[in-house]
């Protein structure tokens, strides 16, 4: 899995696909740019690219609802969300739509081709915001009953690396600092991955329908 | 339409149908009402519930009745139209009201025998309001709709001439500089990060009530000031929140001058990230840097910035300041008790 992956870039902005394309080339194989939903749903299931590096906001739902579109066709397909967006619940709510990860548009090209290979590569791209956000959704106290250990509770290993992650460390200081492999890291990331897609935890579920993203 | 709504008029409706027909019926001897003790415990009864109606203040609608898909079909069309039904809500019930306490005075007047020679009479004066109602319900019903858009649109050109007003003084002059700086891209970059900044509190941070008493939004708005000073991207996290108190602010002093610090000896590493893990009893912040760190232990005496105004404060005010350092960063973890209670 060496081989540069393939991307496409969704986002409404064409001066910032245009950015994007200059700063990845080289670094990855673009296979396309588009910036709607309608031409990201066509686009994607048509080239099926390694990764699509998805705009959160857009007009016509955004980035939540071209993972929902594509995922009717194509569930595997692998998205990072790219956004200038602050509003924790926006972030969230494409996570948990199915993104493997979030990054803000300031990454660098480098950075933000070495994040693309590593959603490729299945695993999780969490930036110290969206770590931050994570920890905030998980942080609220919820009661025994409707409590679900398996998904709505960080382990006390798994908030030790989103702590580490907000802090600013990449994975392998991560890994250093825990004494732990890079590769244990990932795991954990994947898994807290997995439960903010699959929790039913109070506090998301209510981002979630205040954004009137589920029914 | 709202549910509750049709059920009031559904109610005042048929109260009112029931209190005619018993009449009547009485009134034609069709039936004989024992209108003795009975009859004026149902008139009292029926008077009182009118009034309370007539007298309640208007409530706020009872959303939790309703269900979460019934919650989205009607949030499409709110906010314009809630105080629509709202009114129209107030409308109906007053009508029961008044249809109650019509009832139980007829109640009382078939009782004392008035009613018997007044009964076409007041027959004729029914069918008469009634075809009234039904006349001029449609033109009511249309001026309210009328005065409510004419609300909504007001309320919407209010809120777009807010707008106009922010973006002009923000957005605008901001492109305005850049425009007349571009010969300078680390001024350029820096005048983009603070009107970013900028606009992301002004969209993002209504949830912070009270944002003097926020810790966070304290460390945010010295990051920002600490970012202008010395044109290094500083990025925070923060989760939670706690108040200010004098705890906080000596962490915020001693904050600002670890980040100072990373952007004057690591002005060229990247980002500076400062993560703050929050709650009302107690405050962690991180402040990373990636420059080429430095030896804590061998400090020299002048460096008051570290010793002083980051190790000696946190101390002072019962917290705690540790620097790690390496060839690949340097992080200052402070960590303070705020006396509150979690």
């Amino acid at each position: 899995m060496s081989a540069q992956p393939s991307v496409v870039i969704v986002d409404d902005h064409g001066l910032f696909r245009t950015g994007v394309r200059a700063e990845l080339e080289g670094l990855v194989e673009i296979a396309g740019d588009v910036g709607s939903v309608e031409e990201a749903v066509r686009l994607i299931t048509e080239v099926k690219p390694d990764v699509v590096l998805l705009d959160v906001h857009m007009p016509g739902g955004g980035g939540v609802e071209v993972i929902r579109r594509v995922a009717e066709t194509a569930p595997a397909q692998r998205f990072l969300a790219l956004s200038v967006s602050d509003a924790a619940e926006d972030v969230i709510a494409v996570v948990r739509a199915g993104a493997r990860g979030y990054v803000t548009k300031t990454i660098s090209g480098p950075d933000l081709a070495d994040a693309i290979t590593r959603v490729r590569d299945g695993d999780a791209v969490f930036s110290p915001r969206l770590a931050g956000f994570v920890l905030d959704a998980f942080a609220g106290q919820i009661t025994e009953a409707e409590a679900d250990p398996e998904l709505d509770q960080l382990t006390l290993r798994e908030r030790e690396v989103l702590r580490l992650i907000a802090r600013g460390y990449l994975y392998k200081e991560v890994a250093l600092e825990l004494s732990i492999s890079p590769k244990t890291v990932e795991a954990h990331v994947s898994a807290v991955l997995r439960k903010l897609q699959l929790s039913n935890r109070h506090e998301l579920s209510r981002w979630a329908v205040e954004r009137r993203l589920v029914d | 339409m709202d549910r509750s709504v049709d059920r009031l008029s559904l109610g005042a409706g048929l109260g009112l149908i029931a209190t005619g027909a018993l009449l009547l019926a009485d009134q034609r001897d069709m039936i004989e009402l024992e209108l003795g003790l009975f009859g004026g415990v149902v008139a009292i009864f029926l008077a009182g519930t009118g009034l309370a109606l007539l007298w309640r203040r208007p409530t706020a609608p009872p959303v939790t009745s309703l269900t979460t898909s019934e919650m989205l079909t009607t949030a499409e069309v709110a906010p314009a139209s809630r105080p629509d039904t709202d009114r129209l809500r107030d409308l109906y019930r007053g009508g029961f009201g008044i249809a109650l306490i019509a009832g139980a005075a007829l109640i009382v007047l078939s009782r004392t025998g008035a009613l018997d020679s007044a009964g076409d009479a007041i027959l004729t004066i029914l069918v008469a309001i009634l075809a009234l109602a039904l006349v001029l319900a449609p033109f009511w019903w249309r001026l309210g709709r009328n005065l409510a858009a004419e609300r909504a649109e007001r309320i919407r050109s209010q809120e777009r001439a807010d707008m106009a007003a922010h973006v002009h003084d923000s957005v605008l002059q901001t492109l305005t500089l850049v425009q007349k700086r571009a010969d300078d891209p680390r001024a350029v970059a820096q005048l983009a990060r603070a009107q970013e900044r900028e606009l992301r509190g002004w969209l993002f941070s209504g949830d912070r009530a009270f944002a003097s008493a926020s810790l966070a939004t304290a460390l945010e708005q010295t990051a920002a000031e600490v970012e202008e000073a010395h044109r290094v991207p500083i990025e925070v996290v923060a989760v939670g929140d706690g108040p200010v108190g004098d705890p906080g602010s000596a962490l915020v002093a001693a904050a600002r001058e670890a980040m100072v610090n990373a952007s004057k000896f690591a002005p060229d590493a990247g980002e500076v990230a400062v993560y703050a893990e929050l709650d009302p009893a107690h405050a962690e912040v991180f402040v990373r840097d990636r420059g080429g760190g430095f030896d804590p232990e061998s400090l020299p005496a002048d460096r008051q910035g570290i010793r002083e105004s980051i190790m000696g404060r946190m101390e002072r005010s019962g917290g705690t300041a540790r620097i790690r350092s390496s060839d690949a960063g340097t992080e200052v973890e402070l960590q303070i008790e705020l006396g509150g209670s979690r």
